[in-house]
C-alpha cells in the first residue's frame, strides 16, 4: 500500500510540485541561513586558526574574546615558560591603533606584535614579500584584502581613484611612520578592521605607553603531554587563563554570540523558514488529504486500518520531505558555490543539512498531524453518501 | 468460522434501528428492520430517497454502528467488535460497489482493483496480476493500465465491480450501481454483476431505486420511512 500511497501522491502532479516546492523553499531558507550563521560563527575564530603554530593561548583571566585587550605583567611569559610540559612560549601584542595613509585618510587598525626572535604567531600565507622582511627597520605586513580595500590609497593627491597598498608604501601607525614590507593572506574574519603585523618590540615602541603591555602568550606543548592538562597546569600555577586553540575559539564564539544577538537574529530567520515550511506543506498536505478523503474513506470501508492509512500518509509526507529537502539543500549548496568569492559568510558544515533535515522532517510530521487527524476521524460509511 | 452452504443465512437483521443525532435533532433512519439475506441470492433494497436503504447496507457491511436490535452477518455480530477487528473482517468478507465508485483517479484500473488485495497484505505486483485477471472477467482486459478518467462510465462501473470481487468476498454490497449510467449500460452492468458475482457462497445486496433493473433481482425488499414494507420474490429467484 505504500507504493499505492506514493502513486496517489505523484499522480496529482500540480499539487505534488507545489508541496515539494514549498518544502524545498523552507529547506533553502533553513539551510542557507544556517550556513551563513555557521559561516559567521566560523569567522569568529579565523584569527586563532590562522595563528596555527600555538597549541595554547594564555591571557589575563578577564579576557573574553580575541579582541578583548586586558594586559598581563611581562613576567607572565617567564612563568608560563616555567610550567612543565611547555616546549616554548612567546609574547604577542594586540591593540587597536590609529592608522594614517599616505593620502591622509585615517582608519583604525589592529596591530599585532610578534616575538622578535621567532616571529611565531605570524599569518600562514604570504602574498608578496617574506615574513623575515618584518625584521627590516619599521617593517609591517598588511593583509592583501585590506590593501585592496580599507588600506587602498589614492593614486594622486585629490584623486578619488585608489590603488592597493603595496610593498614600499608608508603608513603612520599611531603617528609613527612604518613601511609595508610584505602582504599576507588571512582567512575572512568576523571583525573587519585591518590587521597589521609587526614585531613585538616595535609594537611596544609605537603603542601608547601603559603599565602593562603584554596581552597574549602563545605556547607549544612538548610532545607526549596532554594539551588540556598543560593548560590547566598553567592556569593553576599562574592565575592566568590558558586555552587550547579550540577552547579559545569556542570562548570567543560564545562571547560574540551572546553579545551581538546574531544567534537570535538568525534563529528568527530559521524559525521563519520552519513556520513557512509548516504552513505551506501543511496547507498543501491538508488539501491533498481533503482531495483524497473519499479514496481514504473507501479504503477504510474496504478494510484498511487506521494504522495502514497512517503509514500511507506518513510515506507520502516523508517522500515529499525527502525530495523537497534534497532540492532545497542542493540549491543551498549551489548558492554557496555561486557566492564563494563574495564577502558573504557561508559554511555548509555537515551539521547544517543534518539540522535542516531534522527541521524539515519535524515540519512535515507537524503538517501531517494536522491532516492525518482528518483521515483518522473519517467514518468509513461516508463513502455511501453520494 | 461459520460454514457456508448454498442458501445459508448470510444476513439476519432483527428489529434493527439506527438513529442519527440526539434530542430535538434526532433522526430515526431505521425503525425496526427485519431482514434476512441468504447466500446465492441477489437482494435489492428499493425505495424512495431517504428511506434508509444506504443506512441499512452501511450497518450490514459493518461501516456504521446500529442503535438497537440485532444484525448478524454470517453468524457474527460485527457491530459488537472494535473498529480494528471490524475493519479486518470487512477486508476479508465484504466487497463494495459505491454509488460514487470511489476509484482513485491517479491509479490505473488494475491498481484500483488490486487495492482490496493489498489491504489484505498481498504484494503490489502479485495483487496487480490478480487484478488484471479479474478485469479480464469483466471484459476490461485491454484497459488494465487505463486511468479512471480514460474510461467510460460503464467501464468505470465494471472496474468497481472487479474491485468488489477480486478478493472473493462472501458479501457484496452495491449502492446505486446504475444511477450514473444510461439504461442499456446499467442493464449490462447488472447482468455482468449477476454473472460474475453470483455464487452459492456469496450474498449480494444491491441498493437501487432504478426500476428498470428490478427484473434481475432474486428478491426485492421495499423500504419506506426506515422500515421494510414488503419483500417480494421475482421470477428469477433462486431461493431454496
Amino acid at each position: 500500500m505504500i507504493r499505492i500511497a506514493l502513486r496517489m501522491l505523484l499522480g496529482d502532479k500540480l499539487k505534488y510540485a507545489g508541496l515539494v516546492a514549498g518544502l524545498a523553499f523552507a529547506t533553502l531558507l533553513i539551510t542557507q541561513q544556517g550556513s551563513i550563521f555557521a559561516g559567521f560563527v566560523l569567522r569568529t575564530g579565523a584569527w586563532i586558526r590562522d595563528t596555527g603554530q600555538a597549541d595554547l593561548w594564555i591571557m589575563d583571566e578577564q579576557v573574553e574574546f580575541t579582541e578583548d585587550r586586558k594586559t598581563m605583567l611581562d613576567s607572565s611569559l617567564l612563568r608560563v615558560r616555567g610550567v612543565e610540559g611547555v616546549e616554548w612560549a612567546v609574547p604577542m601584542y594586540k591593540a587597536y591603533m590609529p592608522c594614517r595613509l599616505a593620502d591622509g585618510r585615517r582608519v583604525i587598525a589592529r596591530v599585532i606584535g610578534l616575538d622578535d626572535a621567532t616571529l611565531l604567531g605570524a599569518p600562514p600565507i604570504m602574498e608578496s614579500g617574506t615574513l623575515a622582511a618584518l625584521r627590516q627597520d619599521r617593517g609591517i605586513l598588511v593583509d592583501f584584502g585590506d590593501a585592496q580595500d580599507e588600506l587602498a590609497v589614492s593614486v594622486a593627491r585629490g584623486s578619488s581613484e585608489r590603488r592597493p597598498l603595496a610593498i614600499g608604501d608608508r603608513v603612520d601607525l599611531n603617528d609613527h611612520e612604518m613601511v609595508v614590507v610584505g602582504r599576507y593572506q588571512r582567512t575572512a574574519e568576523f571583525f573587519w578592521d585591518p590587521l597589521i603585523y609587526t614585531t613585538y618590540s616595535r609594537a611596544l615602541a609605537i603603542a601608547p605607553p601603559e603599565r602593562r603591555m603584554l596581552n597574549f602568550v602563545l605556547a607549544r606543548v612538548k610532545p607526549g603531554y596532554d594539551h588540556e592538562a598543560v593548560a590547566t597546569q598553567i592556569s593553576s600555577l599562574t592565575g592566568l587563563q590558558a586555552y587550547t586553540a579550540e577552547g579559545f575559539e569556542e570562548r570567543s564564539m560564545d562571547f560574540i554570540l551572546r553579545k551581538t544577538g546574531i544567534l537570535a537574529n538568525f534563529g528568527i530567520t530559521i524559525a521563519l523558514g520552519f513556520v513557512i515550511g509548516v504552513l505551506i506543506s501543511g496547507q498543501l498536505l491538508y488539501n491533498f488529504i481533503l482531495d483524497n478523503q473519499r479514496s481514504f474513506a473507501a479504503m477504510k470501508a474496504m478494510g484498511a486500518s487506521n494504522f495502514l492509512l497512517l503509514r500511507m500518509v506518513a510515506a507520502q509526507v516523508m517522500f515529499a520531505a525527502c525530495v523537497g529537502f534534497g532540492i532545497g539543500v542542493g540549491l543551498t549548496a549551489l548558492s554557496g558555490r555561486v557566492l564563494a568569492g563574495s564577502e558573504l559568510a557561508f559554511n555548509m558544515a555537515w551539521q547544517v543539512p543534518v539540522f535542516g533535515g531534522v527541521a524539515i522532517v519535524i515540519c512535515c510530521l507537524f503538517a501531517a498531524l494536522l491532516s492525518i487527524s482528518r483521515v483518522l476521524r473519517l467514518e468509513p460509511a461516508v463513502v455511501f453518501k453520494g | 468460522m461459520t460454514n457456508i452452504v448454498a442458501g445459508a443465512l448470510a444476513v439476519n437483521c432483527r428489529g434493527l434501528t439506527k438513529q442519527y443525532g440526539q434530542g430535538d435533532n434526532a433522526v430515526q433512519a431505521l425503525r425496526g428492520i427485519d431482514l434476512q439475506v441468504r447466500t446465492g441470492e441477489m437482494t435489492y433494497l428499493v425505495g424512495p430517497s431517504g428511506c434508509g436503504k444506504t443506512t441499512l447496507i452501511s450497518v450490514i457491511a459493518g461501516t456504521l454502528d446500529r442503535s438497537g436490535g440485532s444484525c448478524e452477518v454470517f453468524g457474527e455480530d460485527v457491530a459488537s467488535w472494535g473498529e480494528r477487528k471490524r475493519a479486518a473482517w470487512r477486508g476479508r468478507n465484504v466487497g463494495f460497489v459505491f454509488q460514487a465508485l470511489n476509484l482513485v483517479p491517479t491509479l490505473t484500473a488494475a491498481e484500483n482493483v488490486a487495492v482490496p488485495l493489498m489491504i489484505l497484505g498481498e504484494g503490489h505486483d502479485k495483487a496487480v496480476r490478480r487484478a488484471e485477471q479479474m478485469l479480464e472477467r469483466v471484459d476490461l482486459g485491454a484497459r488494465t493500465r487505463s486511468l479512471p478518467a480514460q474510461l467510460s462510465g460503464g467501464q468505470q462501473q465494471r472496474v468497481a465491480i472487479a474491485r468488489a470481487l477480486v478478493h472473493d468476498p462472501r458479501l457484496v454490497v452495491c449502492d446505486e450501481p446504475t444511477s450514473a449510467l444510461d439504461h442499456d449500460t446499467g442493464q449490462r452492468v447488472m447482468e455482468l454483476l449477476r454473472v460474475v458475482a453470483a455464487s452459492d457462497e456469496r450474498a449480494l445486496i444491491v441498493v437501487t431505486h432504478d426500476a428498470r433493473i428490478f427484473s434481475l433481482a432474486d428478491r426485492i425488499a421495499h423500504m419506506d420511512d426506515g422500515r421494510v414494507e414488503r419483500i417480494e420474490s421475482t421470477p428469477t429467484s433462486r431461493q431454496p
